[in-house]
């Protein structure tokens, strides 16, 4: 099957810093060498994208080497973190700029949707805009007459079709954008998450019923997204970008996995050898785990229980011994405080292994960490470690057209609701 | 099928894909026309005044104060022909110089062939010119009635000239719109550049009156043969140089190559460096 779109060794380089008389400096350099029929004297300059570094060298490398190829009826998911190339290659691809090595191949006929509403004026009606709009998306105006009447009736502003989109409302605005990008029929549709996942119907209608294709009559779809939930929901395949450079290809369950590492150094588990010895109490493992993945480092998910352990040997008795923990936040703030319970009596001699049990959902999507605490006599604290666990939790696959952002908050501990008819 | 490719060889302008996006040009010169006067409260009647009051001022400060000859012409009618056909060109010139920065905010979310926004700008602005030549005309038939002028078979060249203007237009525009994305040193000159170029052509003197030792150096402003023969075949006033014209076309014809591959180079990486 031939390929809906095939990168080869795409490479952007820019230029940083100040523009100046280098420009023109660098430009003739490159002139002549053109001139000569050498290759560009500058591409073998340059580094890689780093934000965090303050760099001497001139260019940089936002995309270095991509290869893939997508398939037709493919739902390619592209993620990656802030600087990871994302919008270079998204703007590649909407040849909006192009790369400055390596080439792409299209099979089909491809749109791509950065926003909503491009080129909008507001001076003109809504009418006279989905022509207008539909134009710069590249629709004939055959093609825009044609589905006229049933832009107007999606969008659902037919009373204002007359009227210049200045005097719209921004809700009326942005549905009237939506409607015209929804009837775009490109065999390839490239598309920014900020548009595919906030409106169920655009979900449904734009992206060609996503649920019900199986590969033949299938759009081919490339969705660029720091978003998860929908990188999971919607894709059947991803790429994960780092520093500019292609990380790994393939199911998106597994590479949300590696983005997770990329993301947050997690440690779930504590292994103490020798063993933590404190007083009365000795310590030899401590973690945090779920039942689906039981090797470690497997990134938790929200939807699942989640498992505190603690392998300890209390071995004098030491009055009213407990181990306490401060979950804080991503931000460091704490958030809860709990302990074994045994508050009044203390730890007994033995050996255990003392087991917290977190319902599904009690965790909020985010970065967590543990501070643990070994408290005697409920005072004195003999013994504090901070971030002792380091954990995120992501979100888990959610249904078509449901809510795909973040809610606010950190926990979700289950709350009894009852129902007293009056 | 087609490919992204870095930098297309420097003679590939893609005209089919121009033409398959011909109704997208068509759509914005309507966009252009229609909210050219939408915004305004006196509208269309703009197209008058401007230049109603620039020939006015003309012809006060030129032709009673200065006292400069309008080549047995009535002084509003010789002014009108060469400011209509001047604004024309200086419109389409500034505007297509500017597409770039104009236009960055919808080039940088969405790819069309980006040829579409000065060729569509170049036609839009012929509208404008229209109403100005409609009012020219108007002048043109009361000098009729006094005599002054006269319909003749060379009123047939006009279009020739319009065509010429605006193809000169649109080159020199592709040409600056594509340097002033990397070097925006050039968009200062532009402001008082235009105006210094409105001096060095016939538009408020006629080439006659130019001593012969200046004309020469004239003659080499591709713009001079074109007002000069637009203001002959309309009153048959000044020279009409077949020669002059035949030069005219062979530079339009070059700044337009040139503009036109050097406009396509520069919008596959202008995004860049805007």
């Amino acid at each position: 099957m031939k390929p809906a779109l095939k990168i080869e060794g795409v490479s952007k380089q820019y230029r940083l810093g100040r523009v100046g008389a280098a420009n023109l400096r660098d430009d003739l350099h490159r002139l002549w060498a053109g001139i000569r029929r050498s290759p560009n004297p500058f591409l073998n300059r340059g580094e890689l994208n780093d934000r965090t570094k303050k760099s001497e060298e001139a260019y940089v490398w936002a995309l270095k080497d991509i290869n893939f190829s997508v398939n037709p009826g493919e739902v390619l998911g592209i993620i990656g973190k802030n600087g990871a190339g994302k919008s270079t290659l998204l703007k590649i691809l909407s040849r909006i700029t192009a790369p400055s090595t390596g080439k792409i191949e299209v099979n089909g006929r491809m749109a791509s949707l950065l926003e909503v509403g491009t080129g909008f004026h507001p001076e003109l009606t809504g009418g006279e805009n989905i022509y207008l709009n539909g134009a710069i998306l590249g629709m004939r105006r055959a093609e825009i007459k044609r589905k006229f009447d049933e832009i107007v009736d999606f969008s659902g502003v037919e009373r204002y079709i007359d009227t210049p989109v200045k005097r719209y409302s921004s809700g009326m605005y942005v549905r009237l954008a939506f409607a015209v990008a929804a009837h775009l029929e490109p065999e390839i549709l490239v598309i920014d998450e900020v548009l595919a996942v906030g409106d169920f119907e655009f979900q449904k209608k734009c992206l060609g019923k996503l649920e019900e294709v199986s590969g033949k009559a299938g759009r081919t779809v490339l969705f660029v997204s720091h978003n998860m939930t929908a990188v999971q929901t919607l894709c059947n395949r991803a790429v994960l970008l780092d520093r500019g450079k292609i990380d790994a290809v393939g199911n998106p369950n597994d590479i949300i996995s590696g983005y997770s590492k990329l993301h947050v150094n997690q440690c779930l588990e504590r292994e103490y050898n020798p063993p933590l010895h404190l007083e009365g109490i000795i310590i030899n493992s401590i973690r945090i785990g779920q039942e689906q993945s039981q090797i470690n480092r497997e990134p938790l998910f929200e939807n699942q229980g989640t498992n505190l352990s603690v392998d300890c040997v209390v071995d004098v008795a030491v009055p009213r011994l407990d181990l306490t923990f401060h979950l804080q936040n991503g931000l460091g703030e704490t958030i809860l405080v709990f302990s074994t319970g045994r508050k009044e009596q203390g730890l007994p001699m033995g050996k255990f292994r003392i087991e917290y049990l977190f319902p599904p959902y009690f965790f909020m999507p985010g970065d967590f960490s543990l501070t643990l605490m070994v408290v005697i006599n409920r005072r004195e604290c003999i013994f504090t470690q901070p971030q002792i666990l380091t954990f995120s939790v992501l979100e888990a696959e959610r249904n078509w057209g449901e809510f795909m952002g973040k809610d606010p908050g950190y926990l979700r501990p289950p709350i009894e609701v009852n129902y007293n008819e009056n | 099928m087609y490919k992204i490719e870095p930098h297309p060889p420097w003679y590939k302008i893609n005209l089919k894909e121009l033409w398959t996006y011909r109704d997208l040009i068509l759509i914005f010169v309507r966009r252009d026309i229609v909210s050219m006067y939408k915004q305004t409260i006196l509208g269309p009647l703009w197209f008058f005044l401007a230049p109603l009051f620039t020939v006015l001022t003309f012809t006060l400060v030129f032709n009673r104060i200065a006292g400069l000859s309008t080549d047995g012409l009535p002084a509003p009618l010789f002014y009108l022909t060469g400011t209509t056909l001047w604004n024309y060109f200086q419109q389409s010139f500034l505007g297509a110089s500017n597409t770039f920065v104009s236009n960055a905010q919808l080039f940088g979310k969405v790819y069309f062939p980006r040829l579409a926004a000065p060729l569509a700008l170049v036609v839009s602005n012929l509208f404008k010119f229209f109403i100005q030549f409609g009012m020219l005309m108007v002048f043109w038939t009361y000098y009729w009635q006094q005599g002054l002028v006269a319909p003749t078979i060379k009123m047939l060249y006009l279009p020739v000239f319009l065509v010429l203007m605006a193809l000169l237009a649109l080159g020199v525009g592709l040409l600056v719109a594509a340097i002033t994305t990397k070097y925006r040193d050039v968009s200062h000159f532009l402001g008082f550049g235009v105006t210094l170029l409105m001096y060095a052509s016939p538009v408020i003197y006629s080439m006659n009156q130019v001593p012969s030792q200046y004309q020469s150096v004239l003659n080499f402003n591709p713009l001079a043969p074109i007002l000069e023969g637009f203001r002959y075949c309309l009153t048959g006033a000044g020279q009409l140089s077949w020669s002059g014209l035949g030069f005219s076309a062979l530079i339009v014809l070059i700044l337009l190559t040139i503009g036109a591959f050097l406009f396509n180079r520069t919008e596959k990486t202008f995004m860049d460096t805007v």
